[in-house]
């Protein structure tokens, strides 16, 4: 820990890429799919959805940080699990302060962001054991990597479904929209098509690797 | 070899302290109560003030004339009184700029394909006709069930849907009814949507139910309706 506090700027941008690209909490590490094929019908659901985590992300890593000398082991996840729900709660009020009719989109999926796991594990694997600034730049990586990950399915979901990108019509009135792309079956077509692609991209980068050193190719 | 153990099983284990547990729990419930409270208080007014825009937009739309309101009540021996009354139908009286009575409009409700759909709907006692529907909450399924307020055929069905009275104004002359999609042919009848007839449906029913309550109980009563025009606007804060 002494280690990785004394070396400073250059890994705490590295932490935020990480979130982002290498440790993609959707298309890498896959975490969280409940509300990343629920409420990515539409570009503008995913953006809120995606900025919401975030916030929680990044308000309870601060605070899990700073308590984290504080916080006996035993009730660690108990603890965790109040801070996550207490941003959550103000989360919720602050978007229906916001828009209801965002609010009315979104549904009971606010709430659920208690049970993202995307949060927790930041929690247990990063701010718990990290000082507050490498936690936020950790957690901001993550949520914008998420989020990101949120607007990539939710815009090719709304353009194939609706025929529209944020709300405004792309094609003409002769475009037949794939209503499949908007319901629970096209999450999952989509996602599915993200992951490939994330896939073959990786595939792609492994033969500028093995010239370094060809052992890799043993497996 | 039986001392390692010992010395194992004796050294990771840190002193279980349920002092230190009880203390640091009931500090972090306490500080999230405190921060969940002051959320609620800051964004009270403006919930509230959202949810007021979002009935006032949600009136003037279903009573397209109509460019202020007033609450009003309508209990089950069809009195009407001003503003909201517990156990009584809450009207919403629409007047148009020259204060006249354009419509009222009111809730409703009915079971839909994936839960209740609430509505507000207006009905202009002039015409004897409901002149528009806004869905105020529905969970239908995105691209199929939320026809009922994105398909613009479909809402052209509230535009001017029949609700006259049966001669002796006791019930709707025609009950309203969902036909399936294409065959509509009287001005009482909705235009259902090819692949969400369940949610169509949900809409005539509610509106039915609703309407073959209040239309009656209206009847006879728009000097009474008119007359909550100007006398109570003073009295709205």
């Amino acid at each position: 820990m002494s280690s990785l506090s004394k070396r400073k700027p250059a890994p705490n941008m590295d932490l935020f890429i990480k979130g982002i690209w290498e440790e993609n909490p959707v298309f890498i590490m896959l975490l969280g799919m409940c509300p990343v094929l629920a409420v990515t019908n539409s570009a503008i659901n995913a953006v809120a959805m995606g900025v919401a985590t975030t916030f929680v992300l990044v308000c309870s890593s601060i605070l899990i940080s700073l308590l984290r000398h504080a916080i006996p082991k035993q009730v660690r996840i108990a603890t965790y699990i109040i801070i996550i729900a207490t941003f959550v709660t103000m989360v919720d009020y602050l978007i229906q302060a916001i828009s209801l009719d965002l609010y009315n989109a979104l549904g009971a999926f606010i709430q659920l962001i208690v049970v993202n796991c995307v949060i927790l594990g930041r929690a247990e694997s990063f701010a718990s054991r990290h000082p507050v600034i490498p936690s936020v730049i950790s957690a901001f990586g993550v949520g914008a990597g998420f989020t990101l990950a949120l607007i990539c399915l939710g815009s090719v979901r709304e353009i194939l479904g609706a025929g529209r990108l944020l709300g405004l019509p792309l094609f003409g009135d002769n475009f037949e929209p794939w209503v499949i792309m908007v319901l629970p079956p096209g999450g999952f077509l989509v996602l599915g098509c993200w992951l490939l692609l994330f896939a073959w991209l990786k595939q792609r980068r492994k033969p500028a690797t093995h010239h370094l050193g060809e052992q890799a190719d043993a497996h | 070899m039986s001392e390692k153990i010992i010395h194992l099983t004796e050294h990771p284990t840190p002193p279980f302290n349920s002092a230190a547990m009880i203390r640091s729990l009931t500090l972090i419930a306490t500080l999230s109560g405190l921060l969940v409270v002051l959320v609620v208080e800051w964004t009270r007014p403006m919930i509230s003030e959202n949810q007021r825009l979002a009935v006032e937009h949600a009136i003037f739309s279903v009573i397209p004339e109509a460019v202020s309101w007033q609450p009003i009540s309508l209990d089950e021996n069809a009195v009407i009184s001003a503003g909201k009354v517990a156990g009584s139908t809450l009207l919403y009286a629409g007047f148009n700029a020259t204060g006249e009575l354009a419509g009222v409009a009111t809730e409703s409700s009915a079971q839909g394909y994936a839960d209740a759909i609430r509505i507000l709907y207006g009905y202009n006692p002039a015409c004897d006709c409901i002149t528009g529907i806004k869905v105020l909450k529905s969970a239908e399924t995105p691209g199929l069930g939320d026809k009922i307020f994105t398909d613009a055929a479909f809402v052209a069905n509230f535009n001017a849907l029949d609700v006259r009275l049966n001669e002796s104004a006791s019930a709707l002359a025609n009950p309203i009814t969902t036909v399936m999609h294409g065959k509509k042919s009287h001005p009482w009848e909705i235009d259902a949507i090819s692949g969400a007839t369940i949610s169509s449906r949900a809409i005539g029913r509610a509106l039915q139910t609703s309407a073959s309550k209040v239309v009656p109980a209206l009847s006879g009563q728009r000097d009474k309706l008119q007359s909550f025009s100007a006398s109570t606007r003073a009295e709205q804060p």
